[in-house]
């Protein structure tokens, strides 16, 4: 019975007929995330600010030579855009773990894993598209062909949400943990390796003017795949994470 | 009643203190019967078999190496079993194994490394070079020790090995992503020598003491795991029963203080 897993059911018939559908839920729930991202705003320019500063450092370390930054940019933003998700991923359910919002979500009737999908979506709209915004100035530091800058943010926009679906399972296994910072990354990398060679591999076909096309469709397909798989194993480690 | 589908000895080997004295019981033949056939595969190795006619001597680690490497897979694969047995049926068992493979595969895969980084450098002139099944052999050691340091950094011991098997299973659908896109990328590393379903290109005088070494590892897996699970069943069921007899039978070191 519905009636056994609401806690309020019984006082009044009203609030079971106000239930939320599944939709309803995750809009209320991207509110919820968004509004917090505004009432922070401040943190929202942190990674843009680590990956500005990023790409400003390779210039100074390998020489300014207008050749050598061109034929590097593309690798080097790539990479510059996972570091700058990582901080972000680790916080990414631990708050809501803490204040006791990740038990009312395994208590709640909707599936766990969309809420997890949202939480995601939520993630990669307020940390992530920023940066892929701001590409074409990066990619001016960096002396990035302005052919290739178009790749370059289709191939992002396809890598970072994939980045974003496995960061989620990890953040989720290690939100009950005590630091986890450079854990993170270590489980990260084995993960984001496949990402970043199709992703790089797209980059530098379209620089070197061969069909760049089918290192996208790859990540596409793992995008679709993750999308899918990435929830149900998010929730699972948050079943996890939340049985103490 | 529901019937169950394993026979009556497996669900009594599943409890920590039958398990237990089971593990020490075949840990001692499990640990000689790898030493003898590591001593007859490294005699088969680096004394009856003949010199490479193209490497020479050098080829010789290949016994250290190859074995080591299919270990490194294998113990990858009996953790993530471990692991699912552990995150569906929720056998504190099946967790303690899935975390004491993976400091042994660890160390599988770090021999792998090394070995092949001290073979790589007089046969291709390098110590390291970002070729396919290197980057996967890396990649796997960085699983491992994701794995690891996960179990290690969440307090609650069965939540830590629960959350670890669960990142040990995401592995195992990641690993073959990982191998095929890094060949898709870049590829210096001979092929294989030995084939399972066909015809081997190593010559017989070789692949001998290669299988042997192959068996020696495998017996001193599951002797080391033995040893390992009884070492951290102990630790884990610290405050049961069985356990206070074991140590209540044990002589108590002179430091200790008397009881």
């Amino acid at each position: 019975m519905i009636t056994v897993a609401q806690p309020f059911a019984d006082s009044s018939p009203a609030i079971m007929t106000a239930r939320p559908g599944a939709w309803r839920a995750c809009l209320a729930l991207l509110r919820r995330d968004f509004l917090l991202a505004w009432r922070r705003r401040g943190e929202l320019f942190l990674p843009l600010l680590y990956a500005v500063i990023v790409a400003a450092l390779f210039p100074f370390a390998l020489g300014p030579e207008p050749q050598l930054l061109a034929r590097i940019a593309g690798g080097v933003l790539l990479v510059i855009v996972v570091l700058a998700m990582l901080p972000a991923l680790e916080s990414m359910f631990r708050t809501d773990l803490e204040d006791g919002t990740l038990e009312q979500w395994l208590l709640a009737p909707q599936p766990l894993a969309l809420l997890a999908l949202t939480r995601v979506a939520a993630h990669w709209i307020t940390t992530v598209l920023p940066l892929i915004v701001v590409m074409p100035l990066l990619g001016a530091l960096l002396n990035l062909p302005w052919d290739v800058l178009p790749v370059l943010i289709v191939a992002l926009l396809l890598a970072t949400p994939l980045l974003a679906l496995l960061g989620a399972v990890l953040s989720a296994l290690t939100a009950g943990a005590r630091r986890s910072g450079i854990l993170l990354a270590l489980m990260l990398l084995p993960l984001a390796v496949p990402v970043v060679i199709f992703a790089a591999g797209a980059i530098a076909a379209a620089q070197a003017g061969l069909p760049y096309l089918a290192p996208l469709s790859w990540l596409a397909a793992a995008l679709v795949l993750a999308v899918v798989l990435a929830p149900l194993a998010c929730a699972a480690a948050l079943r996890i994470a939340v049985e103490a | 009643m529901s019937r169950s589908y394993l026979p009556h000895w497996m669900h009594r080997l599943g409890s920590p203190p039958t398990f237990y004295r089971f593990a020490g019981a075949l840990r001692p033949w499990l640990m000689a019967a790898a030493l003898i056939t590591a001593a007859i595969g490294l005699y088969g190795g680096l004394v009856l078999a003949p010199p490479d006619y193209q490497q020479g001597d050098a080829y010789r680690i290949i016994f250290i190496h190859v074995p080591s490497a299919w270990m490194s897979l294998f113990i990858y694969a009996c953790m993530a079993v471990a692991g699912l047995v552990a995150l569906v049926w929720r056998v504190k068992l099946a967790e303690v194994i899935a975390m004491e493979c993976a400091p042994i595969g660890a160390a599988f895969t770090l021999i792998t490394l090394v070995t092949g980084s001290l073979w790589g450098k007089p046969m291709w002139g390098t110590w390291w070079t970002w070729d396919a099944r290197l980057t996967s052999e890396l990649v796997l050691f960085f699983l491992y020790l994701g794995v690891i340091g996960l179990y290690h950094a969440i307090d609650d011991r069965r939540r830590g090995a629960r959350a670890a098997s669960l990142l040990a299973l995401v592995g195992i659908v990641n690993l073959p992503i990982v191998h095929y896109s890094v060949v898709w990328w870049n590829t210096l590393h001979q092929g294989s020598t030995v084939n399972l379903f066909g015809k081997s290109s190593i010559a017989p005088s070789m692949l001998w003491p290669l299988l042997v070494m192959a068996l020696a590892t495998h017996l001193y897996f599951f002797a080391s795991i033995l040893g390992r699970t009884r070492t951290a069943l102990l630790s884990v069921e610290s405050g049961k029963q069985w356990v206070r007899g074991i140590v209540d039978r044990q002589p108590l070191p002179r430091q200790g203080a008397p009881t």
